[in-house]
């Protein structure tokens, strides 16, 4: 972020378009300029609603992680038959040699 | 025969168990509907004709038609992922996938004898509250076609409210199910987070996420929840108990005695406490409503959960923090869509292309926001501040269910607005949630019943009770719809000259 981390409650930085490029790169997810302007102004407009949570008082308040009270749940060690192969590759953008194909992973300079 | 898309779910399996019908003239009955109604409504993403046809053709020929839910037809939310069947999730990223398994509640509803209609329209990812979100298309509101059927089930609601189908199911992260119940008179249920199993529900928030029932009465809506509900190894959240009896207390309910009940009219929902954004005519429909439980035998008090006005900012932390996380496998290597793989480009461009020509501009902004609120230096202020004031919500349900049975609200704040008007604004989108999220971010049952008309709309009364308590829910719910006489959808019907 441009910004440093929020210091104090009740107060968080603003959004501009740069960070907001920056979020949507470490999401894989490519946006156009409008998209930056209009996300700007609009997650400004949302962390500003959403930041009154920075007020509660939860000093001594341990956060829920989950609604239902669990343990760690495990199945028993069994081997079961998974879904065939090709029913899996059907549903794949591209496949090749009984596997999924996709774009090279490693740049030119590797 | 009288109109079979008029008939309930308890009515249709009482018309197949006489032999009045059979399931292959039900289904054709609601397929030819949909045909003729569904370019209105935009209720379904995919009507599966000849798969509905064989499947009610192999029921009728088993003879067991009318054998609980078996020939009764079913529409499910494009969420469900369906063997074969397209699930897009209301999203351009996963068009013409067919997935290659069942979900368990698709499964169960599957080895109950229904029948599949077809997949239902909703908000892309399940993020919305009026259907206007669907990649594909807005899906309007059978009361008023100008109107938003509510969301993120809106083409569920649609559907059912509209005889599109006898019931359907939808999934409710923050009030998918209960608050587009509302906005199209049906009544709708958010079962006990892990009551009912997720496996096979493409997952938005996973700490939120339920699947539920959406039809016309209170019995229908727990016949359904009977059917799906229980343990599922598929599913680690899965609570291991046996559901409630649910349709037993719908019919205790329908007696119309609540006698010995306790029931909390909370302050910041409705309540004296907060009125704001509120319209009137909600208020007037839910006094009325709180005075027929009176009336029931009920014992009414006001009830304080002053936490529950964080409600909605915990929300909209948590739920894209988690959607960050969960739409991260949409990257178009393994399934779905691919954009840009021209051989010029590495995998991390293609992922980055095929995500922005795939979603729309609600789920990109709640990656982004969620991306945020998890990131270094930003967890603690946000994500987990967020996770501690759910604690203080548990903690406002907990003390008002020692001294009350089942708390009430309004479901919505208003009717079903119109098509278009909060689309820019997603503040005013998320406000439509008020009511609901306090339920959702404590794992807590509630219900949406209809209580009546307001400017000639359907207007919900939530009824929530304390995790596993689900039978409760029903009861009350189903004692408001005794009192207030005929489903309200009958009127629906009789207004549009569709009624048997």
């Amino acid at each position: 972020m441009s910004t440093e981390p929020t210091p104090e409650a009740g107060v968080h930085p603003a959004l501009d378009r740069q960070d907001i490029a920056h979020l949507a790169r470490l999401a894989r997810l490519a946006v156009t300029d409008e998209e930056l302007d209009r996300f700007a102004g609009q997650l400004g407009a949302v962390l500003d609603a959403v930041a009154q949570v920075q007020r509660a008082d939860v000093d001594d308040v341990a956060p829920t992680t989950h609604a239902v009270p669990l343990t760690n749940v495990v199945r028993p060690d069994v081997t079961r038959p998974s879904l065939p192969r090709d029913v899996v590759l059907a549903g794949a953008p591209a496949a090749e040699d009984d596997r999924f194909r996709v774009p090279r992973i490693l740049g030119e300079e590797a | 025969m009288s109109d079979l898309t008029a008939l309930t779910v308890a009515e249709l399996q009482r018309a197949l168990a006489d032999g009045e019908t059979s399931a292959a003239e039900v289904t054709r009955a609601h397929l030819d509907r949909i045909a003729t109604e569904d370019g209105a409504l935009g209720a379904y993403l995919h009507v599966d004709h000849e798969g509905a046809l064989r499947r009610a053709g192999e029921v009728d020929a088993a003879g067991t038609a009318g054998t609980g839910l078996a020939g009764v037809p079913v529409a499910l939310k494009d969420v469900v992922v369906t063997e074969g069947v397209p699930t897009t999730s209301g999203s351009r990223i996963l068009e013409g996938w067919r997935p290659p398994y069942d979900a368990t509640v698709a499964r169960r509803l599957k080895d109950a004898g229904t029948v599949l209609l077809g997949k239902t329209n909703m908000d892309e990812f399940a993020m919305g509250s009026s259907t206007e979100n669907s990649a594909y298309r807005p899906t309007r509101n059978p009361w008023d076609h100008d109107r938003v059927p509510g969301g993120s089930s809106g083409g569920s609601s649609a559907a059912v409210a509209g005889r599109l189908a006898p019931f359907a199911l939808g999934t409710d992260t923050g009030g998918s199910i209960r608050q587009p119940a509302a906005l199209t008179g049906l009544v709708g249920h958010k079962p006990t987070y892990g009551s009912v199993s997720r496996y096979g529900l493409i997952a938005f928030s996973s700490s939120l996420d339920q699947a539920g029932p959406m039809a016309r009465t209170v019995l229908d809506a727990a016949l359904v929840h009977e059917a799906i509900g229980g343990h599922d190894p598929c599913d680690s959240t899965s609570i291991d108990a046996p559901v409630p009896t649910l349709v037993q207390a719908a019919r205790r309910g329908a007696g119309g005695d609540l006698s010995g009940l306790r029931v909390g009219v909370v302050r910041e929902l409705g309540g004296e406490g907060s009125r704001e954004g509120y319209e009137q005519g909600v208020l007037d429909r839910f006094t009325e409503a709180v005075a027929l439980l009176q009336a029931a035998g009920a014992e009414v008090r006001e009830v304080s959960c002053p936490s529950f006005g964080l409600a909605l900012p915990a929300y909209y932390l948590i739920a894209p923090s988690e959607a960050s996380s969960n739409l991260a496998r949409f990257e178009g290597m393994r399934f779905g869509i691919r954009v840009g793989d021209d051989g010029s480009r590495d995998v991390d461009d293609v992922m980055a292309l095929t995500r922005e020509q795939g979603f729309g501009a609600e789920v990109k902004r709640r990656i982004i926001l969620g991306t945020y609120a998890l990131s270094a230096g930003y967890y603690d202020a946000y994500y987990g501040q967020a996770q501690k004031v759910r604690t203080l919500i548990n903690r406002d349900f907990a003390a008002a269910f020692d001294d009350v049975d089942v708390l009430v609200s309004p479901t919505s704040p208003t009717v079903a607005w119109p098509i278009g008007a909060r689309v820019d604004d997603p503040l005013a989108m998320y406000a439509a949630d008020l009511c609901t999220l306090p339920a959702s971010l404590a794992g807590v049952p509630a219900t949406s019943v209809p209580c009546g008309l307001s400017e000639g709309l359907p207007v919900g009364l939530q009824v929530m009770a304390p995790a596993l308590a689900d039978d409760r829910c029903y009861r009350v719910a189903a004692a408001v719809e005794a009192a207030l006489g005929s489903p309200l959808t009958d009127q629906l019907g009789a207004r549009t000259g569709s009624a048997a």
